[in-house]
């Protein structure tokens, strides 16, 4: 079952539809196909981005329109994972892997820990729901996520197959992170996988979740749609930890799209790298009163690679405050686009919101477009957005190497000292760690 | 220790240094003063190794070694030091971090083994107190803010801790304080030795009060004019510079 993702043509709807159907069926998620169908014909409704459409100015899609994607994956059994890429090194708690899409119980926790270790936690995937928590899946499942205005979250629920409920009972606090982790292959033929989270903490909650993004050290053929959908209700919390670190020629499509409820907190932390396209938009709606938002993001492409990070905070109620800090250093020939919004609705009065991208280029063929966007609609708010691009600074390079260090140690040590502010705010030590490792050999690699 | 032989030196297709020669012994404190603009900051810089400077004549001997030759960071390694005129910051560079890097280099190189993070900790406290810093710059970023003060004594600290054979000090003396004029000299003088060696780039007599100079010379476009004793430095704070022979009078 082969189809084109770009093609509005027959061939197109025809083999989509049948798609619906055919994993429906195998996956027994009968109850999403009112969901997907419509999700279909919204996606089909929206025209293919182009240069000229605004949001994707800077992304190309031209690598996708030339690929069809198979629907179904071969069979993953006896593939070689690199078990590096699938769990970080002294973090405890619940881990679940998915495989091209599939979730493998293999490589993830077992099911005793599950239900024994954690409780007020609800951890289920769609295709094995009970009851309640396909009310609650329901009850959230498109709702955050614009997808009138988000090609992909239509495309995501469209194909939708499987995913993972994660839900926090009221005033549970859930200590160690759960880690939710997808590891690309290469398949035979170039494969979609549709990847869905919907993340659930009730009032006066906290969850920390660690999405992870990883592959295959072989060429990627295939194509990711992920899409997470979270709401925090009052009082809560929800600590988040995105990480993407595919291969090169990996290319992904994701979105992150929270509601924040009264007094409830957002700690999100994304990292971006690798990917020839890459693109991630992260959408933090201040529905109640009180919320606070601590965003911060690091992007890194280097050699030919392409990373977009989207950013919108809709700032809706009063008294709600948002900081973001978004870094980004480009290396050799790649590109990256960092488009930030924060909109203030009219009664949204009592403002605090900041928003700082910061981009380092260390090659002349290097690109960025940054892109911050205020727009606000309310009087009494406390506002700023600033972004600059640079280029490593020769006097103090020159500073440095008179005190005898090396013109490559150097650069690296600037260049680390560009971003290790937002690596050190990182609370969980494992993550942190591990990402030090992982620039450590993104910086010498640069060498 | 240094011997520097008609020395010609350009930026941007500007000949600034115009054959500049100077012999500096094991042990000797030399002082070079002149007018602004007269090449003095050049010299300092064209011995480090800028790269914006192109030498177009002349040998420079560093320790029997070709300086010339060297790398930048070679020719710290080898024991030669400025101390900049204007400090660079390096936001987002801690200057422990910057400081414990420097002196690993530095030690590596002289085939002593590395300090662990304590070890290096401690010798760091002590040099910081040494110049009279608040241990809190330690954990700043390099220069980073610090006031023209401030910045002047990081240099004498990182002075202190990498223990150079040649230390050129680029008008340490300038935006100090009494007091750190003071901290600055008692650094230099703890640190003179029959083996080290220093070149002072200064506008003001009162520092040579503190730290006593061996040799005198003043420089104008871009070569020695005229060299002395310490005496000399006095005539020139009395006379200026208009009396010497290839100083153009400013009037
Ligand atoms: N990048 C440059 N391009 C052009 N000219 C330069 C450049 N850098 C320095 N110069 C010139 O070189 C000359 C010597 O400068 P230098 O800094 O060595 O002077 P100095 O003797 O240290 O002066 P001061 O006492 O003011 O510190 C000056 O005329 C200066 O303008
Ligand atoms: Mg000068």
């Amino acid at each position: 079952m082969t189809y084109s993702l770009v093609e509005k043509k027959v061939p197109f709807t025809l083999s989509a539809a049948t798609l619906v159907e055919s994993r429906s069926r195998s996956s027994q998620t009968s109850w999403l196909n009112d969901f997907r169908r419509e999700a279909l014909s919204q996606f089909q409704s929206q025209p293919w981005p182009t240069r000229k459409t605004e949001s994707w100015k800077y992304t190309s899609l031209a690598a996708l329109s030339e690929e069809s994607y198979q629907g179904e994956v071969s069979e993953i059994e006896g593939k070689d994972v690199v078990s590096s890429q699938l769990s970080f090194d002294g973090l405890e708690g619940l881990k679940l892997v998915f495989v091209d899409g599939v979730f493998n119980q293999f490589l993830s926790s077992d099911e005793s820990a599950l239900s024994a270790d954690v409780s007020g936690l609800i951890c289920q995937r769609f295709s094995e729901l009970d009851d309640a928590a396909k009310a609650d899946v329901q009850a959230t499942l498109g709702q955050v996520v614009d997808s009138e205005n988000h090609l992909f979250a239509a495309h995501n629920n469209a194909m939708l197959q499987d995913g993972l409920l994660l839900k926090v009972l009221k005033n549970t606090k859930i200590e160690k992170p759960i880690q939710v982790i997808h590891y690309s292959t290469r398949q035979t033929a170039p494969c979609l996988t549709i990847a869905r989270l919907v993340v659930v903490v009730e009032e006066g909650a906290e969850l920390t979740v660690v999405e992870r993004f990883g592959s295959s050290s072989e060429t990627q053929n295939g194509f990711v749609n992920s899409l997470t959908e979270c709401v925090v209700g009052s009082n809560a919390q929800l600590n988040h930890y995105r990480i993407h670190l595919e291969d090169e020629t990996a290319q992904h499509v994701g979105g992150v799209h929270v509601n924040l409820l009264a007094n409830s907190r957002l700690n999100s932390f994304q990292a971006g790298l690798g990917s020839v396209l890459k693109r991630v938009d992260v959408v933090v709606n201040h529905i109640e009163p009180g919320a606070h938002c601590e965003l911060s993001g690091i992007y890194l492409p280097k050699n030919k690679q392409r990373i977009d990070f989207h950013t919108d905070i809709q700032h809706r109620a009063a008294h709600c405050t948002t900081n973001e800090v978004f870094r980004g250093i480009m290396a050799d020939e790649a590109k990256a686009t960092f488009n930030g919004r924060i909109y203030i609705h009219p009664h949204a009065q009592q403002t605090l919101a900041e928003l700082s991208n910061k981009n380092l280029l260390l090659s002349n063929r290097a690109e960025v477009n940054t892109k911050p966007e205020l727009e606000i609609y309310a009087d009494d708010v406390k506002c700023a957005h600033g972004a600059t691009v640079s280029q490593l600074d020769g006097e103090a390079i020159a500073y440095l190497r008179s005190r005898g260090i090396s013109r490559e140690k150097a650069e690296l040590m600037m260049s680390y000292g560009f971003i290790n502010e937002l690596v050190e705010s990182i609370k969980i030590e494992p993550i942190k760690q591990y990402m030090t490792q992982v620039l450590d050999s993104w910086f010498g690699q640069e060498q | 220790m240094l011997e520097v032989k008609d020395l010609r030196a350009s930026i941007e297709d500007k000949e600034i240094l115009t054959g500049f020669s100077l012999n500096i012994k094991p042990g000797e404190v030399h002082a070079i003063m002149g007018p602004n603009g007269a090449g003095k900051s050049t010299v300092g810089n064209v011995l480090s190794g800028r790269d914006a400077y192109e030498v177009t004549a002349g040998d420079i001997g560093f320790q029997g070694e070709d300086l010339l030759g060297m790398l930048p960071e070679d020719r710290a390694k080898a024991g030669l030091f400025l101390s900049f005129q204007y400090p660079v910051e390096i936001p987002g560079v801690s200057n422990m971090e910057f400081l414990k890097t420097s002196v690993d280099t530095v030690r590596e190189h002289r085939g002593l083994p590395a300090l662990d993070t304590v070890a290096f900790m401690k010798l760091a406290r002590e040099k910081c107190k040494q110049v009279d810093l608040e241990l809190s710059f330690l954990k700043r970023g390099v220069n980073e803010g610090f006031s023209g003060g401030e910045k002047k004594r990081n240099e004498m600290m990182q002075m202190l801790l990498l223990e150079p054979s040649l230390c050129i000090l680029d008008e340490v003396d300038s935006g100090l304080d009494i007091d750190a004029l003071q901290v600055v000299a008692k650094c230099v003088n703890s640190m003179r030795s029959p083996e080290r060696s220093f070149l002072l780039i200064t506008h003001y007599q009162r520092l040579l009060d503190y730290i006593v100079p061996d040799f005198v010379h003043v420089l104008a476009k871009g070569r020695i004019v005229k060299s002395g004793g310490k005496d000399l430095a006095l005539e020139l704070e009395e006379k200026g510079y208009g009396w010497i022979d290839g100083v153009e009078s400013s009037t």
